[in-house]
């Protein structure tokens, strides 16, 4: 059990900083924040989920997924569609040509509800669906990518394709997707008011915890002998193969993880936000999720989370005030990060801070070990 | 067949084949730049759009002067090669500033030329505004002919097509005829040796990738002639000719042509029988679908990696 803690938290350091941002997220953030800016980080923790998946799947694997929006996406529409069911009940859109569909099929001229709609009147079902769906369409692309051993560039480009092709199919189906507008007008959850501000508080609460779970299984494959295999694999993917490994399996495996907690990210958007839209699919929002993570820090799970709560606060800043600022700025960064700090906020972090336990600076002092100065690159 | 009689759809067949031919041009030199770009280099330039997107402006910044100093009838030849000169220099000076520290990282040359892109869009909205601009076509630019009933062929299209053909023929004869070409392609093929015998191999890298997005202003200036050029032109067009370039097999000029065509003609005439986005849809779903079980692309036997 013992082991299984230090595992899933990370040893003392990593529960150090665990602890540190479940308090920033539960108790600093909530009594500093009136509840529209809390929504806003709500907002953001919901994309930190890919930033979390992107850390697994890029920073240690090596596997660029340009498509992560793609199952942000599709974990959001399907709690979309669920709420929106509940929402559209016979009383409500009794106006309607055809009460009981959801108001954007009936502008369609679509009279009875589509069968791959039927399963989201359950919610058990939905939630299953949430994390099945995304994890399958992981499972299909990685089966048909890595058995064939398509890595790098490649990858990336094809999975860039298929976000852009399903963000043109949501668009285009507009009676069954709700196309460009996406599913709005969501109300209740089972009969439980989502638009209260104790929902709110609820949610938002619900989750925060969400993602620290997310962080503690990512650190617990992390830290496994998987967890080093996936390095192994992406700094050495043929030594590793040769030693027996079945690589492609080990691939389809963390993408299918990477896909089930940006899921839960986008189901949690849903929830929390209130609609679901295509704009979140495709490929611009799929590379603004990998900016997140790179500018956070690739390599770390925790760095990940500040990284997406930085740069979309600094979006949401420069975007009100300066909205010609912001491209260039969103672009200095993508380049800037990539070439001067690879490692993101966590590399320059662990660079400078961690040195600095009482024991460790004493040793030093006693030592006459000069310092590490922080102005040295 | 959808309440068409033969010899419609025989029409339609034909002229939406011709629109498709102007896609297939821009599209064949959009990804002829991708090909040396990413083909020999392994470089991901997803700026490669802004590219075009400057040759586009480059020759509608021609085509004002040329109504104003009235040589409207000539400029069009001037704007090409000016569009080539000035994609040319600015893909010199970026490979110089920031894609040669990155040949060792393809993951992070594809996030920082994206980041590019989006630089180079809002310069693009902030010094042309947002509004889409057309460049003033030259008189033996419009209209069309009909060589029988019931088909309109325009003339703007076949001078695009006309114009990718010669580019094409070009570009196969420097990188297989030339002294220059065989340099690039040493130095891809294996560098060291390369730099062993005697060729300047960063000179060669700087010079390869500014080819490419030579080629890329091209596209734009004869992009200028079928459509009108904002600053987001470019990015629609990126990921059909990355996947142009993948499908047809990166290194391969052949592969390149075959799937531009297959690619192009597949998405208009789709998109007239079904709708324009399931068009798009069903071309990309047949082009990743045969990507999964044939990785290699068309024309090319080495594995992916």
């Amino acid at each position: 059990m013992n082991e299984l803690s230090e595992k899933v938290l990370g040893g003392k350091q990593g529960a150090l900083h665990l602890a540190i941002l479940a308090v920033l997220l539960l108790v600093i953030l909530p009594l500093c924040l009136d509840l529209f800016r809390l929504g806003l980080i709500g907002k953001y923790v919901t994309y930190a989920f890919v930033a979390i998946s992107l850390v697994l799947l890029w920073g240690n694997g090596g596997i660029l997924s340009l498509g992560q929006g793609m199952f942000f996406g599709l974990g959001g529409y399907c709690m979309a569609m669920f709420l929106k069911l509940e929402a559209s009940d016979p009383i409500s859109t009794k106006i309607q040509t055809t009460p009981g569909l959801p108001d954007f099929m009936d502008w369609n001229q679509i009279v009875e509800l589509p069968w791959f709609w039927e399963p989201f009147k359950s919610l058990p079902l939905t939630l299953l669906l949430v994390l099945v769906v995304p994890v399958l369409l992981a499972f299909i692309i990685g089966m048909a990518m890595f058995t064939r051993r398509v890595g790098g560039v490649y990858f990336s480009i094809i999975t860039q394709a298929i976000a852009l092709i399903l963000s043109i199919l949501i668009v285009g189906q507009q009676g069954y997707t709700g196309g460009v507008n996406g599913i709005t007008d969501l109300k209740t959850l089972s009969g439980w008011d989502i638009r209260t501000d104790s929902a709110k508080y609820c949610l938002y609460f619900m989750n925060a915890g969400l993602l620290i779970l997310c962080i503690m299984l990512s650190r617990f494959i992390l830290t496994s002998k998987f967890g080093m295999l996936l390095l192994a694999m992406r700094d050495k993917e043929e030594r590793v193969r040769f030693s027996g490994y079945d690589v492609a399996r080990f691939k389809i495996f963390i993408f299918c993880v990477a896909a089930m907690i940006s899921a839960i990210g986008g189901a949690m958007f849903t929830l929390q936000i209130g609609f679901m839209s295509p704009s979140f699919v495709g490929i611009v929002p799929s590379i603004e999720m990998v900016i997140f993570a790179a500018v956070g820090g690739r390599m770390s799970l925790i760095g990940a989370v500040y990284g997406t709560l930085l740069v979309n606060f600094g979006k949401t800043i420069f975007s009100e005030t300066y909205p010609e600022l912001w491209l260039f700025l969103m672009g200095g960064l993508f380049i800037a990060v990539v070439m001067f700090f690879p490692d993101g906020l966590a590399g320059i972090y662990e660079k400078y801070a961690p040195h600095c336990s009482f024991s460790m600076l004493r040793a030093r002092w006693l030592k006459k070990v000069p310092k590490v100065t922080g102005e040295r690159q | 067949m959808f309440g068409y009689t033969l010899e419609e759809v025989g029409n339609i067949v034909v002229m939406q084949g011709f629109s498709g031919l102007s896609l297939f041009s821009v599209l064949l030199l959009m990804a002829l730049g991708l090909a040396i770009i990413f083909g020999q280099m392994g470089v991901i330039n997803m700026a490669h759009g802004e590219f075009m997107t400057v040759g586009a402006y480059t020759t509608v910044f021609l085509s004002k002067l040329a109504v104003e100093y009235d040589f409207v009838k000539s400029y069009f030849v001037f704007a090409i090669i000016a569009a080539f000169i000035v994609a040319f220099i600015l893909g010199y000076v970026i490979e110089y500033v920031m894609i040669r520290h990155l040949y060792k990282r393809p993951l992070d040359t594809l996030l920082a030329t994206w980041g590019l892109s989006l630089v180079m869009q809002q310069i693009f909205r902030s010094t042309f505004g947002a509004k889409e601009v057309s460049a003033e076509l030259p008189e033996w630019l419009l209209g069309s002919f009909q060589p029988t009933e019931g088909i309109d062929i325009p003339i703007n299209g076949v001078f695009v097509m006309g114009l990718a053909l010669v580019v094409t023929v070009s570009v196969y004869l420097f990188m297989f005829r030339s002294r220059g070409g065989l340099r690039v392609r040493a130095t891809m093929q294996n560098r060291i040796m390369a730099g062993a015998v005697g060729i300047n191999t960063k000179q060669v890298d700087r010079v390869t990738f500014a080819l490419g997005c030579g080629i890329a202003g091209v596209a734009g200036a004869a992009f200028t002639t079928i459509a009108s050029t904002g600053p987001t032109t470019g990015s629609l067009y990126i990921v059909d000719s990355f996947m142009v370039v993948v499908f047809g097999g990166a290194a391969s000029l052949m592969g390149t042509i075959a799937s531009a065509f297959g690619i192009a003609q597949a998405q208009s005439l789709l998109q007239f029988f079904m709708t324009s986005s399931m068009g798009k849809v069903a071309t990309l779903m047949t082009i990743v679908i045969i990507l999964m079980m044939r990785p290699e692309g068309l024309f090319a036997a080495k594995v992916r990696k």
